[in-house]
């Protein structure tokens, strides 16, 4: 089962979990993704524990993607 | 968030380089040119109050405590670019009841981490993250490269927007935009400090230091292997 995640200020929360093989649920974690990113966020999809990716749609074979805010030089 | 707007790159690119077009996108030659300049401005810093210090006694011995004051300058200058840079390491501030954030970012973040990385961050609250351009530690304001033999180091200075987030959620908003696109993440933040390890070390609290030093270790260890398959 896979998971949309934004990271937020309680920690994270879970917006969506799909499976490839359910098009309802595959379309409802596209819709929360793309209204996230409507406000800003911008997506990553993890890798493991090794690698993340750039998003701006959601990969139907994606484990985890993570929303996440912008990041900007302090 | 105005970034979000302007047609991202489908994959790859940090999108946050929209908010600095004019900087050049960061490599190894541009990290070592950023080293060069750093190593000349603090030369050029300190050579006045170097000869001050050694010309004044040879004027007249009344002299010499005007001597030592210039020397004092001489060390305090590189010492204060070095606090400025051990900022990045420090713990963001954190809410007193942030109803259990801070345990949940936590656990986020120990699983986007393999087991050394998880256990150095269980010690530490630092995230070490091998990269291309060197070994990151990441902390909750920015992140530190260490390069090469681990020896020399650049402090960036890069956070998430919010002051909401809890302090491991700021660590996961870095790693994540760092493995996406690290050159990117590299020309986004703020350098704040770049020079020899040992010197950000003493500024640094004792379990930050403990991350510094195993994030050289890692790039020595990096090092080796590179060495070992070239040669």
């Amino acid at each position: 089962m896979s998971r949309l995640i934004r990271l937020d200020q309680t920690g994270h929360t879970e917006l969506a979990r799909w499976s490839p093989g359910d098009p309802a649920a595959l379309a409802q974690a596209r819709a929360a993704m793309d209204a996230e990113l409507a406000r800003g966020y911008f997506a990553v999809a993890g890798e493991g524990t090794g690698g993340a990716e750039q998003v701006r749609e959601l990969p139907a074979d994606a484990e985890l993607v993570i929303l996440r805010r912008p990041i900007a030089g302090g | 968030m105005a970034a979000a707007d302007q047609g991202l790159p489908l994959t790859g690119e940090l999108p946050e380089l929209a908010d600095v077009p004019w900087r050049p996108l960061a490599d190894e030659r541009t990290l070592r040119r950023a080293d060069r300049r750093w190593s000349t401005w603090t030369i050029a810093q300190e050579l006045p109050l170097l000869a001050t210090a050694a010309g004044l006694p040879l004027l007249s011995p009344i002299l010499i405590p005007m001597s030592l004051i210039a020397l004092a300058f001489a060390w305090f200058i590189p010492d204060l670019w070095a606090a400025k840079g051990a900022e990045v390491l420090r713990p963001p501030p954190t809410q007193a009841d942030d109803g259990g954030a801070q345990v949940r970012a936590l656990g986020l973040l120990g699983d986007l981490v393999d087991h050394e990385a998880r256990e150095l961050l269980t010690r530490t609250g630092l995230v070490a993250e091998r990269g291309r351009l060197g070994v990151w530690l990441i902390g909750g304001k920015g992140a530190v490269l260490v390069r090469g033999h681990g020896r020399r180091v650049q402090c960036y200075c890069v956070r998430a927007r919010g002051n909401d987030l809890p302090p491991a959620d700021r660590i996961a908003h870095l790693l994540l935009a760092l493995r996406a696109d690290e050159r990117g993440f590299a020309t986004v933040a703020n350098l704040s400090f770049s020079g020899a390890r040992w010197r950000l070390a003493r500024k640094l609290p004792e379990p930050a230091r403990a991350g510094l030093r195993a994030a050289a270790q890692i790039a020595r260890q990096e090092n080796r292997r590179e060495v070992s398959i070239s040669s």
